[in-house]
């Protein structure tokens, strides 16, 4: 399987990587959209700030690839917010993939939400054998509002998207590939689609 | 519900994981990779590698011990020691890192927070506090492991180092630490008070009671510990079972 993962300086890219070769798994990193278009599967991790992230998708002319990948996708943390239409954040236009605007958490409780959390309402094709109220791992200021494309949802003083899912594209706002043998299940999910 | 976090600490020089009190009578303690993933299947929330090796080829331990914590662990960890510069800590993030902890050289040169958290982002920077009391309420920062008084106040500190872009917090009180009497609860409540950041205790635990009272009264948000882990005085599973019966939110 050719796997590829979006290397734009705005990624833990390297951490991903990892957790795939515990699974035995080997990935290429790139920012080259031929090798991107060309993969089996595209994994579009993030870290950051999203306006930054998102001049580095321009600077690759990714912006314009991904949203129209046809394989599957996996976006983590930044990147699935990325994927959305804005981003408080800065005030950012992103790839708009997905409908929602993602908002800043109000501050009435601490921020950045991190630590471990669990998922509610799961659906879709990343949760099989998972199962509910599970924990997974979250470090994020910014969150994406429940919507259509909701697959699960977690809560930190309102109920936000912990993942979307639509189509061939799929987003997690928490880490997989830091959430322990849960977090393992779900990428294991994504590379057998 | 956001849980709150167990968060082992492992002291690392040269490569080896280090088991003493207060850094004096080390013993090697052997490899942090094998140690740390112990630690997560044990159920730890995350670990944090203290690397206090002292040579100039710093950095280049710094990144291998990170590269191969990172190949291994599927939980998060943080890596302080040494950290001085936003290439230090690009080295330790790029290298797999998911927070890197600031201590003496941001109380030194505090734009080093604002720097660091502009260019990774808020999330991923920690700035670790080593503060003593001095006076009812009074709380004075030390540097280089405790040896060095500053005139910088706890509070004060605290409340820059978050609006200069810290994601988080590492208090540890010179006071409680290594009289397993204990976390600094009080003001381990007034930190949370003072800022909106999680706040990491550290330094007193000796008991399971402890970490449930630094939870409660002392509204931490995760709690460190070093040598009651090493020793095998409580065993995390256990530690976490009994939280969790007592009613605090605690992955088990």
């Amino acid at each position: 399987m050719n796997l590829v993962i979006i290397d734009y300086n705005a990624g833990n890219v390297q951490s991903v990587k990892f957790a795939l070769q515990r699974l035995g798994v080997e990935a290429t990193l790139s920012n080259d959209k031929h090798t991107i278009l060309k993969a089996d599967k595209v994994l579009f991790p993030g870290v950051g700030e999203a306006s930054y992230a998102m001049q580095q998708l321009q600077k690759y002319d990714l912006h314009r690839v991904i949203p129209h990948l046809t394989q599957p996708v996996l976006g983590i943390c930044l990147g699935m917010q990325l994927m959305c239409s804005y981003s408080e954040e800065n005030d950012t236009s992103c790839l708009n993939i997905f409908s929602p605007n993602v908002k800043k958490f109000d501050p009435i409780h601490k921020v950045p939400h991190m630590g471990w959390n669990q998922l509610y309402d799961l659906k879709g094709t990343l949760y099989k054998k998972a199962k509910e109220d599970d924990y997974t791992y979250f470090v994020h200021s910014y969150y994406v509002p429940i919507c259509d494309d909701t697959s699960a949802r977690s809560s930190y003083g309102i109920d936000f998207s912990a993942s979307l899912e639509k189509g061939n594209f799929h987003a997690t706002q928490f880490h997989p590939e830091k959430s322990g043998k849960f977090g393992e299940q779900i990428i294991k999910n994504f590379l057998e689609l | 519900m956001l849980s709150k976090r167990i968060i082992p600490c492992l002291d690392v020089k040269d490569g080896r994981t280090v088991k003493g009190i207060n850094f004096v009578n080390l013993i090697d303690a052997g490899d942090p990779v094998e140690q740390g993933m112990i630690y997560a299947e044990q159920g730890a929330d995350e670990l944090v590698f203290l690397d206090i090796t002292a040579t100039h080829e710093k950095r280049k331990t710094l990144v291998t011990l990170v590269q191969k914590v990172a190949a291994k662990l599927n939980i998060p960890f943080t890596v302080g020691g040494g950290i001085k510069s936003v290439e230090d800590a690009f080295a330790a993030l790029r290298a797999g890192a998911d927070k890197i902890s600031v201590n003496s050289a941001a109380v030194r040169r505090p734009e080093l927070i604002t720097e660091l958290a502009n260019r990774f982002g808020a999330q991923c920077v920690v700035v670790a506090i080593d503060a003593k009391k001095v006076a009812d309420d009074v709380w004075k920062i030390h540097l280089n492991g405790g040896r060095l008084e500053t005139d910088l106040e706890l509070f004060s500190w605290a409340k820059e180092a978050e609006s200069r872009g810290a994601g988080e917090i590492l208090f540890t009180s010179m006071n409680n630490d290594g009289t397993k009497q204990g976390f600094a609860n009080e003001a381990l409540a007034q930190l949370s008070e003072i800022v909106n950041i999680p706040i990491i205790a550290s330094g007193g635990a000796g008991t399971m009671e402890h970490f449930k009272d630094t939870f409660t009264t002392g509204k931490a948000d995760a709690a460190l510990a070093a040598s009651i882990f090493h020793f095998n005085m409580i065993a995390i599973p256990d530690l976490k079972r009994y939280l969790k019966k007592e009613g605090l939110a605690i992955r088990v």
